[in-house]
């Protein structure tokens, strides 16, 4: 680990809504501990948390890699899920694929990327359909 | 508002709560989409919701949202209420639908909760 560096490695199951979220949950306690500023643990918070419940709703589990330093906080999310055919339409809101059960927790209403991506300074996905999707975001401080 | 105005107006019942606390709240939101929450919810709120899952719970935490009103009589299971307990996050049932209950806040000084940009 680099001097000043912290680093986080989560995994995530997929359709596992009890769990979902505790990943999220641990870094943000992270965060607040060594004090970073409240606005960015909030911006953090959702974008984490909305990309969490992409990985297990749509993803098919993955994992989630956090890197503080004294600038930024930066996340990767990397799922075995389908991959994204149209990543322009998935970025609008209200569109979803999701499926009912899933609009029943409250989710799938087409807000999350745009959600992850409004509190991001940095946003970028790569996805491949039938190989998955890693979704980098970075939030300065 | 006062938490404790807040049961009072809604004749709510407390399941759970740090009773050393009376906290203020000074918005409210009332969704059962939890992005919409934690699209449009400001600082101080609360949640009226009909939603009973543990993501309610996460998405309280998240937005640093400390007070819960399920409406409709909903409760929740055990589980999903130690999870709030853990996050200090307190919890009341309504029996009020939710165009009611968010109307009785409203009608006594609570407003919105949403931050439209």
């Amino acid at each position: 680990m680099n001097k000043g560096v912290i680093q986080l490695h989560y995994e995530i199951s997929a359709d596992d809504f009890q769990a979902a979220g505790e990943a999220s949950s641990n870094v943000k306690k992270k965060l607040k501990q060594l004090g970073v500023s409240v606005d960015a643990v909030k911006r953090v918070s959702i974008a984490m948390y909305e990309a969490e419940m992409n990985v297990v709703i749509h993803g098919n589990g993955g994992s989630m890699d956090v890197e503080i330093d004294k600038e930024k906080i930066k996340l990767v999310f990397q799922d075995q899920g389908p991959g994204i055919p149209d990543v322009e339409l998935a970025m609008q809101e209200g569109y979803s694929t999701a499926p009912d059960r899933i609009r029943e927790l409250g989710f799938g209403a087409g807000m999350g990327l745009p959600n992850i991506k409004r509190n991001s300074d940095r946003f970028e996905i790569e996805t491949k359909v039938g190989e998955g999707t890693k979704l980098t975001i970075e939030v300065n401080m | 508002m006062k938490l404790s105005d807040i049961v009072k107006i809604l004749d709510g019942e407390m399941l759970c709560h740090d009773v050393d606390e009376d906290p203020e709240i000074s918005s409210a939101c009332g969704s059962d989409l939890m992005s919409d929450v934690m699209a449009f919810v400001k600082n101080g709120s609360m949640l009226l919701t009909g939603l009973v899952n543990p993501q309610v719970i996460r998405t309280a935490e998240m937005m640093d949202i400390r007070l819960i009103v399920f409406v409709r009589g909903k409760k929740p299971d055990s589980s999903v209420l130690d999870m709030a307990i853990q996050k200090s996050v307190t919890v009341v049932c309504t029996k009020h639908s939710m165009f009611v209950a968010c109307g009785l806040l409203y009608k006594n000084g609570l407003t919105e909760g949403g931050n439209h940009t």
